[in-house]
């Protein structure tokens, strides 16, 4: 199993990677490796040109801007596993990431790659999504700002022109002490999410809940958002018997079919999820974030 | 002090460890080429022509070889490895595809270039043509009449069929107080040792001598099937089978693609490798895969077995390239540690368009017990009595051994279980697991919400298949010792374990002696490593031959030192007088003089040199046997099984080196709980494959497997000097029994029955989601 | 399109440069170009775990690395582990605790521990068997492996003698 021939090309700064997307002909981006080398190791993809983008340092950064964490495309998993800023301004990030794979593969894999190869059971989609964040995409022509709930466009299909990198990821942050949840069914220890839940929850003075957001992944092309859920949840006293009716919602996702399971046991397995990753949610936001 | 029994740590770690073992992708042979296969991507297809005109012009190209540019010899289907008389039709393949393909992933063409790069580029410009015909995919629709045939030249889909019994079957069932029937479908999947199928040939032509190293686990078999095909002697044949990374059955049988590189080899003048890369595995690399049991057991009102009878379909795949062992071996294990009075098994190995099915650990085993505890757990809950009692009640006892079961092996032996003791297996397995004791733990994390169940599994397995394993023990002129035997290691520590017999036999340390495995220059016969059969052969020939060297080296050191042989001992590389230890010969000194010194007469009887060879012949197969006891966690919600804990109790016989039988036992244990719960390789209805890689097709990993608990009995066979048994494959027999039986005491008191493995967490979400409606 | 590279990379400590194709695999530089045949390839589609070697230091799949990408960096195989034939403690703990059989997953087993072990001193056995997850074994059930890690943790925390 061994790749195809290609051109390879490795840009030293952005600016340089865009040109090489702009000229090359049928060019892909060699970021953590981890999904795309399998896929030209079977010969399932064969680029005739590779730009490897692992030297581009500027793609890399990670920091805090105005209740927000800016991730640069290129962030090692690894890195935003271990990180401490994220850990605590978006710890929901951090959760889902320690679902992601292996260590061997997070050292290498980024959040940029996982997010433009957009599988769908991949983990850090559905966190972006319950987090209303923001994608930043670059070309030639400009940059533009895609905003998660329009980043899908079909499968593993995101919201980029051919000639267009992810560049960055803008996460608003939740207030201090909310409430995270993050649960997913997998077959085995990292394997990809069969259906997995992300839930961000904050409660008001009176312990109701204030605000609550949730995300799916594994049900269908791209993560997608419960508004049945989070209406159900908003406003209402917590306890096992709402959060048992509000997951209940999730049952109408599409789900999908494959070799491990039915569009029927994924949508069952949704709101197992849901229920779950609520209750991780509330455990947290009354421990007030610990 | 013996070196049987001691945990002496492997002699081949550290080469192992360092980086520096020798698997056959690690031979640079200089000049050598590489090789890429270009595989049938249909089940069932004729080939109508075959264009590879665009390969062969690609620079760094050699050859394409197809079945029409093979030598003649080898343009005939391969040999029927393993013949009986059940077999209708002798279908084998080809060492390239003839006129037609009959699975996806069939050897069509061999590309030979500089390397394996360029020989899968090449490998794409290979145009088939293909007439796709109807495939036969689902073995049992294989059997129905009007269904698509596997093989054109055949009237049917049946390969085999035999029925194994004996008794009054027919009288029990009709006079038992209960009859109960099961019908249990089962799916296994493919060995997958972490080292694919290795092969590297090189031919000599000033000496006519062809060498093919490869990662096989029958060397002697690979060279014979070579000559049997194309007439070579098989001294101009060398085979080697070097450092191997796992076997578990697949590797038993010479391939088709060892004959094509073989070919290659001679035709080009340059060595010619290939390395198989784990996509072709999944489709080329032979499997288990499906057997279906329709069966009833008899038995009185106490639960004493009476009879059992059925019928057992077998997926052979579209070829017999190993007779029709697995669903012999399955139908013959079913009676299992039981007095099963009566017996009939009806079976029928059909054709399919898949590639074929051999032994894989456990080899039909772990179905058959499947299909005998799955019958006692139904008698145990029809009559309401703990499913370990039901055990009781009916294993043969510790006294009627040796007991005959009345059936046939597959060697021509009568089935006769020369030693155990079941019922205290059982009884180690169950105290290890705090069994009765269970309830109560049940019982308190039901307040919690929580299902676990406890589950129990016991087998007898027929090990050490004759005829023969042979090891020859030399020493040299330097004193160095060493062994050599034909029987090939893929990571049991054969090394180990044969200089520990000798090493036991001559009084020296084991890492004394150097053994040689896996070449067919060093023991003229072999028969291979498969089916747990080496430690219980070549053990006793690495026994008897380092004994005889023993008696041959007193017997020359009396003739040298002028003393009576009963004064002399062993020790440290010398033979010496006793309590006068400077009055001795080393073991060289010994060798000088038996390999011959001019002038100096051989006393009487002693003939020239310090060697022998033995090959252990054993009457019949010695029975090992176990007990397993699995813990599960069931998440009724998701269907999620968990194994909270693993505890086996085992009984090889003699144990040579304790810490490499508990290694068996674990890693047979991980294969199991794969079995129970994981990997199933799944075709579509056009017989193409659906799960051909590891995200796909699931092996059990760190984190899904507990730590296995091991309890020990050493039961000697009289069947062997030794009184040595298998232990390669015990950990995975009883393991899918005993964990199903486990997830159905979970959801007690749900009426939920588990008759298809391996379970996936939907499945079980369906069956609980059943009985739940049901109740 | 046969497009070639010259690269620099350090090699178990030492410095090394060759012309290599693109798209070769790190795995394949490793045991082909420079015969350091004791990584071994098991899927090639960076599912097994095999192949696992140290890139700067951390576990990572050489099955999907190109040797080009490695260029400037330091990669570390199991040839390196051992001091002139002197086993490490995690070597000598899986001799101890017979954490190998066949061998071919085994350097990527102590490639993934190694750096489990810098990261995590004392680890759980249920981080051992996280980390190990990447790994996939066929041979030992895992059992001889996690006993091994647990057993070179203490050694090398220095509350065993190393191997003892």
């Amino acid at each position: 199993m061994k790749p195809p021939p290609f051109s390879y090309h490795r840009p030293e700064s952005l600016p340089q990677t865009l040109d090489f997307l702009a000229t090359l002909d049928d060019p892909k981006i060699l970021a953590g490796g981890q999904s795309l080398m399998p896929m030209m190791n079977f010969r399932y993809v064969m680029p005739a040109n590779i730009i490897d983008i692992n030297r581009v340092a500027e793609l890399s950064t990670v920091e805090e801007t105005g209740g927000a964490l800016r991730i640069g495309a290129m962030a090692r998993q690894r890195d935003l596993e271990l990180s401490d800023l994220v850990q605590r301004r978006c710890p929901l990030l951090h959760e889902a990431l320690l679902n992601v794979g292996h260590v061997q593969t997070r050292n290498r894999g980024t959040i940029g790659g996982s997010l433009s190869h957009l599988d769908p059971a991949a983990e850090m989609p559905a966190v972006l999504h319950a987090h209303d964040a923001t994608l930043h995409a670059a070309s030639k022509r400009g940059t533009r700002d895609i905003a998660m709930a329009d980043w899908s466009q079909g499968f593993m299909t995101p919201n980029l022109e051919p000639d267009e990198i992810l560049t960055a990821i803008t996460i608003p942050c939740w207030p201090e002490g909310h409430g995270y949840g993050f649960v997913e069914f997998a077959r085995r220890h990292g394997d990809f999410a069969m259906a997995g839940a992300a839930v961000l929850l904050t409660l008001d003075a009176g312990g109701k809940i204030d605000r609550a957001s949730v995300a799916l992944t594994g049900v269908d092309n791209g993560p997608v958002r419960l508004p049945e859920t989070e209406a159900a949840l908003s406003g209402q006293t917590p306890s096992p018997d709402l959060f048992e009716s509000a997951a209940a919602h999730a049952s109408s996702v599409p789900g999908i079919e494959d070799v491990h399971a039915t569009k029927e046991y994924r949508r069952k397995l949704a709101v197992v999820m849901t229920k779950r990753a609520l209750g991780q949610a509330l455990d947290r936001a009354q421990a007030g974030g610990a | 002090m013996s070196w049987i029994g001691s945990a002496v740590p492997r002699l081949e770690d550290a080469t192992l460890l360092t980086g520096t073992g020798k698997f056959v992708d690690d031979i640079h042979l200089p000049n050598a080429l590489q090789a890429a296969v270009v595989r049938s991507t249909f089940a069932h297809a004729r080939i109508t022509g075959i264009d590879a005109a665009a390969a062969l012009a690609m620079p760094g190209v050699y050859a394409v070889f197809t079945h029409a540019d093979l030598p003649e010899a080898l343009k005939t289907a391969m040999p029927l490895l393993v013949p009986n008389p059940a077999i209708r039709y002798p279908v084998t393949q080809h060492v390239l595809a003839s006129d037609a393909v009959h699975f996806v992933g069939e050897a069509v063409a061999l590309v030979v270039a500089d390397d394996r790069y360029i020989a899968e580029d090449a490998a794409e410009l290979v145009f088939v043509d293909y007439e796709p015909l109807p495939a036969a995919g689902d073995f049992r629709e294989a059997l129905r009449p009007g269904a698509a045939v596997a093989h054109e030249t055949r009237e049917d889909n049946v390969a085999a069929e035999f029925t194994v019994g004996y008794g009054e079957t027919k009288a029990a069932f009709a006079e038992a107080a209960h009859v109960f029937g099961e019908t249990l479908f089962q799916h296994r999947g493919a060995g997958h040792a972490m080292e694919c199928r290795t092969m590297l040939a090189s031919y000599e032509a000033v000496t006519d001598t062809l060498t093919i190293w490869a990662n096989t686990q029958s060397p002697h078999q690979l060279r014979d099937v070579y000559c049997r095909m194309t007439g070579q002697a098989d001294n101009r044949v060398r085979v080697i089978a070097p450092d191997t990374g796992g076997g578990f059955g697949s590797k038993v049988q010479a391939y088709p693609e060892h004959l094509a590189i073989a070919a290659a080899a001679i035709a080009l003048g340059r060595p010619v490798k290939y390395i198989e890369d784990r996509r072709e595995h999944f489709t080329a690399t032979h499997q288990e895969r499906d057997q279906f049991y329709d069966v009833e057991i008899a038995v009185d009102g106490d639960g004493r077995i009476k009879a059992v009878r059925g019928s057992l379909i077998h997926d052979c795949g579209a070829h017999l390239a190993w007779g029709i062992i697995t669903p012999f071996i399955s139908a013959t294990t079913l009676p299992g540690p039981y007095v099963v009075p009566a017996y009939q098994m009806k079976v029928t190995g059909v054709f399919t368009n898949k590639v074929a099915t051999t032994p894989v650990r456990g080899a039909g085993r772990p179905q058959a017990v499947f299909a005998m505890e799955r019958l006692l757990d139904r008698v145990a809950r029809e009559l309401s009595l703990d499913p370990a009692e039901v055990r009781r009640r009916n294993f043969v006892p510790a006294d009627a051994m040796p007991y005959k079961v009345g059936l046939t092996f597959r060697d021509g032996s009568p089935v006769i279980y020369d030693s155990g003791d079941y019922p205290a297996c059982q009884e180690k397995a169950l105290t290890l697991a705090g069994y009765d004791a269970f309830k109560e733990r049940q019982a308190a994390a039901r307040t919690e919400g929580r299902h676990i169940g406890i589950g129990t599994a016991s087998y007898v397995e027929g090990t050490g298949l004759g005829p023969f394993e042979g090891v020859s023990v030399q020493i040299m002129p330097a004193g160095n010792i060493i062994a050599q035997t034909g029987a090939a290691a893929q990571g049991q520590g054969h090394q180990t374990m044969f200089a520990q017999i000798i090493a036991d036999r001559l009084g020296v340390a084991p890492d004394a002696v150097t053994v040689i495995g896996g070449e067919t220059t060093g023991v003229a016969y072999g028969i291979g490593t498969f089916a747990s059969r080496v430690t219980a052969n070549a053990g006793p020939s690495a026994h008897l031959a380092a004994g005889n060297l023993r008696d041959k080296m007193i017997k020359i050191a009396a003739h040298l030192l002028e003393a009576a042989e009963d004064d002399l001992d062993l020790a440290d590389g010398r033979v010496f007088v006793k309590g006068v230890p400077e009055m001795g010969k080393s073991f060289g000194e010994i060798a000088v003089f038996a390999n011959g010194m001019p002038g100096f007469s051989m006393p009487d009887g002693i003939t020239p040199g310090l060697d022998d060879t033995s090959y252990f012949t054993p009457e019949r197969s010695t029975y090992a046997n176990g007990a397993h006891v699995a813990e599960v966690e069931v998440d009724i919600e998701t269907g999620r099984v968990s194994i909270l804990r693993y505890v086996t109790a085992h009984d090889c016989g003699t144990i040579i080196n304790p810490m490499m039988v508990e290694g068996q036992v674990a890693g047979g244990v991980v294969h199991g709980i794969g079995n129970a719960l994981f990997e199933w390789m799944r075709y579509d209805e056009a017989a193409q494959p659906v799960t051909v890689n590891f995200g796909e097709y699931l092996l059990p990993l760190a984190t899904e497997t507990p730590a296995i608990e091991q309890t020990h009995m050493e039961t000697p066979t009289p069947l062997n000097p030794l009184g040595v048994k298998g232990a390669g494959e015990g950990g995975t027999i009883p393991a899918a029994a005993a964990i199903v039986s486990a997830i159905e005491n979970a959801l007690t008191p749900l009426d939920v029955k588990i008759a298809q493995v391996p379970v996936t967490p939907e499945a079980l979400l369906d069956l609980i989601a059943d009985a739940e409606a049901a109740r | 399109m046969a497009e070639r590279l010259e690269i620099t990379l350090t090699v178990n400590g030492e410095s090394v440069t060759r012309e290599v194709p693109v798209r070769l695999t790190l795995a394949d530089f490793l045991r082909h170009e420079l015969e350091l045949t004791g990584t071994h390839l098991g899927c090639e589609h960076g599912v097994c775990g095999a192949c696992t070697i140290l890139l700067d230091g951390k576990t990572a799949r050489s099955c999907l690395l190109l040797a080009v990408q490695t260029d400037g960096m330091s990669v570390d195989t199991v040839e390196g582990m051992a001091d002139n034939g002197a086993l490490t403690p995690l070597q000598q703990a899986f001799i101890d605790n017979h954490g190998l059989q066949c061998g071919f997953c085994t350097p990527g087993m102590l490639a993934t521990l190694t750096e489990l072990l810098d990261t995590i001193p004392d680890p759980s056995e249920q981080e051992v068997r996280e980390w190990l997850s990447g790994n996939i074994c066929r041979c030992t059930g895992y059992q001889g492996i996690v006993d091994a890690a647990l057993d070179a943790a203490k050694a090398l925390r220095g509350e065993s003698p190393a191997g003892a």
